[in-house]
């Protein structure tokens, strides 16, 4: 029994490229649950929709121009932010409105660039991830990017925490607020093109919500919200990236799918919950 | 007689809109009073707190604080400010001596780790605003007085010398509002400079020192005595008031010719009683300082 | 010349392309002008992306593709419904932790079997290669959709300007609501098969926000919406002849591109005039 649970486990590790995938799963599992728990304070959710799906058109470019392809995907998806915040502070259309024309927008530039020009990026890998081809290499780029902004994000965290809370008082205190805010929007980005290569940007998106929304569900407590993300996250990254080979299914789907299950069971025992809510009033 | 500790000299905002919220307003503060800022909604009174903390560039003269710029005096932690309470998301994983740690940030180094002092600050704070029995609640889990007075005990644990209130009183129970105010004047006697933007009328002459009334231009600026008066406050209002107006034979029996004004919006009404149709003020009682030794 | 410009249209599938995708174009672009007021702009991108398990089912299963769209629409619609009833989320964290499971859930049908489902077109749109089969469920949803909308466009801006006056004035403000929904997911459903799920979101929003810098009133608004979004649809679909490249792309750069005229140049709300008003009313 217990052999044949341990064989379900050393079997695909067996693999080298299941190796490197659980290993870069479980690094952007854990630096995209640390952003989420930020994202779904903030309000900012879909930012990570919107800056993920704009990073195409950096793609193309920075091919034609020939530098890496991250740091042209980085930049195309900065600009996203920053062309949204402008839009949105010298316009009369509403934010969510400039949010959905700017990404589109980019989007379909980068498509129409990318049938255009001869290059080497493979558009179905860039929309859906490729986490069993990924190579060395890119575990290497992409676990770096990881570590870092995860060490960034967990150091500054109450800064950070504080500056979604309340940015007003977080700037009477005198933290650099502007810091803080592109400080999120950079760190955000390259979170975002650390986990290209293996999540896609569609799939990016829900790793950059779920676990923080499911420690939202399950404490009150900042901290013990970003260790329940961190766990579910890196549990998901592991049971979904071995389940998808014993299944012979795609892996990030898996992922993304086995967070939501256990979104939905946060939901049922969680103190966010209506009705617990409640009860928890008192005066 | 003390310095004026923040002077606004002809400031002016615009929105990026084009709205002008704000129109050469020049007053200056001094520390030791209560000073209440009155105006209708839409007037820029959250907008003058805006720009006092540098939030809003002005588009034409300046706020300067003790001597130094909006920027250098929030790096002193010199300012404390109380939000209106709409804009706080109250769902926050956050448990309420989480939000007046929070006022602790400024004087904490880069890891934010609270030290002893600041769990001091902390204590003392939540214990002058009377919530220290409900530390560990999460903020939603509070009334709407106790959340007001949270915010207050986050502004005392900053330790600032000018505090900034928008709205304090908005949805808050008078027995609240009447402790808050006594905070307040202790805060007061302390030589700290409170500023308080409200349009509840009734409670100002009873609380303030000073009055500052706007709308989008500075109209009054004063003591109490002298500027809370009926004329200036049609100016600020103009027919957003009620007004009731009894006098001489209607009110009285006698020979009397005083009569009593009655001014509301909403809340607590303003009551002017004496000559003239009770157009000057007879100031309502100072409700007992702190004791001051 | 005018024989090379006219060649597309020499070209059954290039016609067929031009005048549904202006048809399309036309319906997102009436309900963009509502959408975009009222700060729904990512549900559009949300039902678009909900709605690709349900095809990629159908098409599986060989049923009409917008039978499993509206399935999983509706689907979608009511979990976003539950969990924002069970939980303090906000409402953008569920409506994009919603999406992107469903998304996946899409994706995991595909790699069950790969080679049954076409998924490229259904996330980039497959209008040149579009079937008979599948253009008349798109002309069917259109047509319903702008009968319901200029039947009931007044309706709907009372409702979402002020719902309770709507209210007060016996309007079904409920009723309404859920039409508009209905009406979004059917266009969604159109949208998909000319620029595909990632593209929708931009035929639903930015004609609208285009003709809001342009025009203070409603019915103009709506007027100018409709046509940007059908030319601006039906010139992509004509320009994927010549320049080879994907028509979803093309007709949302457009779109876009006209959006950012406006942004710097309309007459009233452009960001050149105001900035003129401002320097002239701070200098004055
Ligand atoms: N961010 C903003 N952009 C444009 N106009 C604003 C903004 N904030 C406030 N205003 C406008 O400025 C005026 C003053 O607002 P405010 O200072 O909030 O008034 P008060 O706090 O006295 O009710 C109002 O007419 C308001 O509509
Ligand atoms: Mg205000």
């Amino acid at each position: 029994m217990i052999d044949t649970l341990l064989a379900l486990i050393t079997e695909p590790l067996a693999h080298e490229f299941m190796q490197r995938a659980l290993l870069v799963s479980i690094l952007i599992g854990t630096v995209c649950s640390i952003f989420s728990c930020f994202l779904v304070l903030k309000g900012w959710s879909l930012m990570g929709d919107a800056v993920s799906h704009a990073v195409l058109p950096g793609l193309a470019l920075a091919f034609v121009i020939g530098i890496p392809l991250s740091i042209g995907a980085f930049i195309a998806g900065l600009f996203c932010a920053l062309a949204t915040g402008y839009i949105k502070d010298n316009s009369r259309v509403k934010e969510d409105a400039v949010m959905g024309i700017v990404f589109s927008g980019l989007f379909a530039l980068g498509l129409v660039m990318l049938t255009k020009i001869e290059t080497d990026v493979h558009l179905l890998h860039v929309l859906f991830g490729n986490i069993l081809g990924i190579s060395s290499q890119d575990v290497i780029e992409a676990g770096t990017i990881a570590i870092l902004c995860s060490l960034i994000m967990l150091i500054k965290r109450r800064d950070f925490m504080l500056y979604c809370f309340d940015p007003a008082h977080a700037s009477v205190i005198g933290l650099r607020v502007r810091f803080l805010h592109f400080g999120l929007l950079i760190l955000l980005a390259l979170t975002i093109v650390s986990s290209l290569k293996a999540a896609g940007i569609i799939l990016v998106i829900s790793m950059l919500i779920a676990p923080g929304a499911t420690g939202f569900m399950l404490t009150k407590s900042f901290d013990r919200m970003l260790i329940i993300a961190m766990s579910v996250s890196i549990f998901s990254c592991i049971t979904g990236t071995l389940m998808s080979f014993h299944l012979d299914v795609a892996t990030a789907p898996l992922i993304v799918v086995i967070q939501a299950a256990l979104f939905i069971m946060a939901v049922f025992v969680g103190r966010q919950t209506q009705g617990m809510k409640e009860v928890s009033y008192g005066t | 007689m003390s310095n004026p500790i923040v002077t606004i000299k002809n400031l002016s905002v615009t929105y990026p809109n084009g709205h002008h919220a704000l129109e050469d307003v020049s007053v200056n503060l001094k520390s030791g009073s209560i000073c209440g800022l009155v105006g209708v909604n839409g007037a820029g009174k959250s907008t003058l707190f805006k720009a006092m903390m540098g939030f809003v560039k002005p588009t034409a003269g300046n706020v300067s604080i003790d001597g130094m710029s909006v920027r250098n005096a929030l790096k002193k932690n010199l300012v404390s400010y109380v939000p209106q309470t709409e804009e706080v998301d109250w769902d926050f994983p956050v448990l309420v001596e989480d939000v007046v740690m929070m006022g602790r940030y400024g004087h904490m180094g880069f890891l934010r780790r609270p030290s002893k002092t600041d769990h001091d600050a902390v204590a003392q704070a939540l214990e002058r605003v009377n919530m220290s029995e409900y530390k560990k609640r999460q903020i939603g889990e509070l009334s709407g007085g106790q959340r007001k007075r949270i915010f207050v005990a986050r502004a005392l644990a900053q330790g600032g010398n000018i505090i900034l209130l928008d709205e304090p009183f908005t949805g808050v129970d008078i027995k609240t509002e009447d402790s808050l105010i006594d905070l307040f004047q202790s805060l007061v006697a302390e030589g700290r400079l409170i500023l308080v933007a409200t349009h509840n009328l009734g409670s100002v002459p009873s609380f303030c020192d000073e009055v500052i009334l706007i709308n989008k231009t500075l109209l009054a600026y004063g003591s109490v005595e002298t500027t809370f008066t009926q004329d200036n406050l049609s100016k600020a209002f103009g027919g957003m008031l009620r007004h009731h107006q009894l006098i001489g034979a209607d009110l009285h029996d006698d020979e009397d010719a005083r009569g009593v004004t009655v001014l509301t919006d909403d809340e607590r009404p303003l009551v002017l009683y004496g000559e003239e149709g009770g157009k000057k003020i007879v100031r309502t009682p100072k409700r007992k300082k702190a004791d001051k030794t | 010349m005018i024989d090379l410009l006219l060649e597309p249209f020499t070209y059954n599938y290039m016609f067929k392309a031009i005048w549904v995708c202006a048809l399309v174009g036309g319906v997102c672009a009436f309900l963009s002008s509502y959408l975009m007021l009222k700060g729904w702009s990512l549900m559009g991108d949300a039902l678009a992306h909900s709605i690709v398990p349900g095809v990629a089912l159908a098409y599986l299963l060989a049923l009409p593709y917008a039978v499993g769209a509206f399935f999983t629409g509706i689907l979608a619609a009511l979990s976003m419904a539950i969990v924002k009833q069970k939980t303090k989320l906000r409402e953008d964290a569920i409506i994009g932790l919603v999406f992107t499971t469903f998304f996946a859930i899409g994706l995991l049908i595909v790699s069950i079997n790969p080679t049954a489902v076409n998924i490229q077109a259904i996330i980039l749109g497959n209008i040149l290669a579009i079937s008979d089969y599948d253009i008349a469920q798109v002309v069917i949803i259109s047509f319903i959709c702008l009968f319901v909308l200029l039947l009931k466009w007044k309706d709907l801006v009372a409702v979402f300007f002020d719902e309770n006056h709507a209210r007060s004035i016996g309007l079904p403000v409920n009723a309404l609501k859920i039409t508009f929904f209905t009406l979004l997911s059917a266009a969604t459903v159109a949208a998909l098969q000319t620029v595909g799920a990632c593209l929708v979101i931009a035929m639903v929003v930015t004609p609208g926000a285009t003709a809001y810098l342009l025009t203070d009133r409603f019915g103009r608004l709506i007027t100018i919406s409709v046509l940007l979004g059908s030319l601006t649809s039906a010139l992509g679909a004509y320009a994927s002849y010549f320049l080879d490249a994907n028509p979803g792309g093309l007709i949302v750069t457009l779109q876009t591109l006209i959006f950012l005229a406006a942004f710097f140049f309309a007459p009233k709300y452009g960001l050149l005039k105001v900035r003129k008003t401002i320097a002239k009313k701070v200098g004055a």
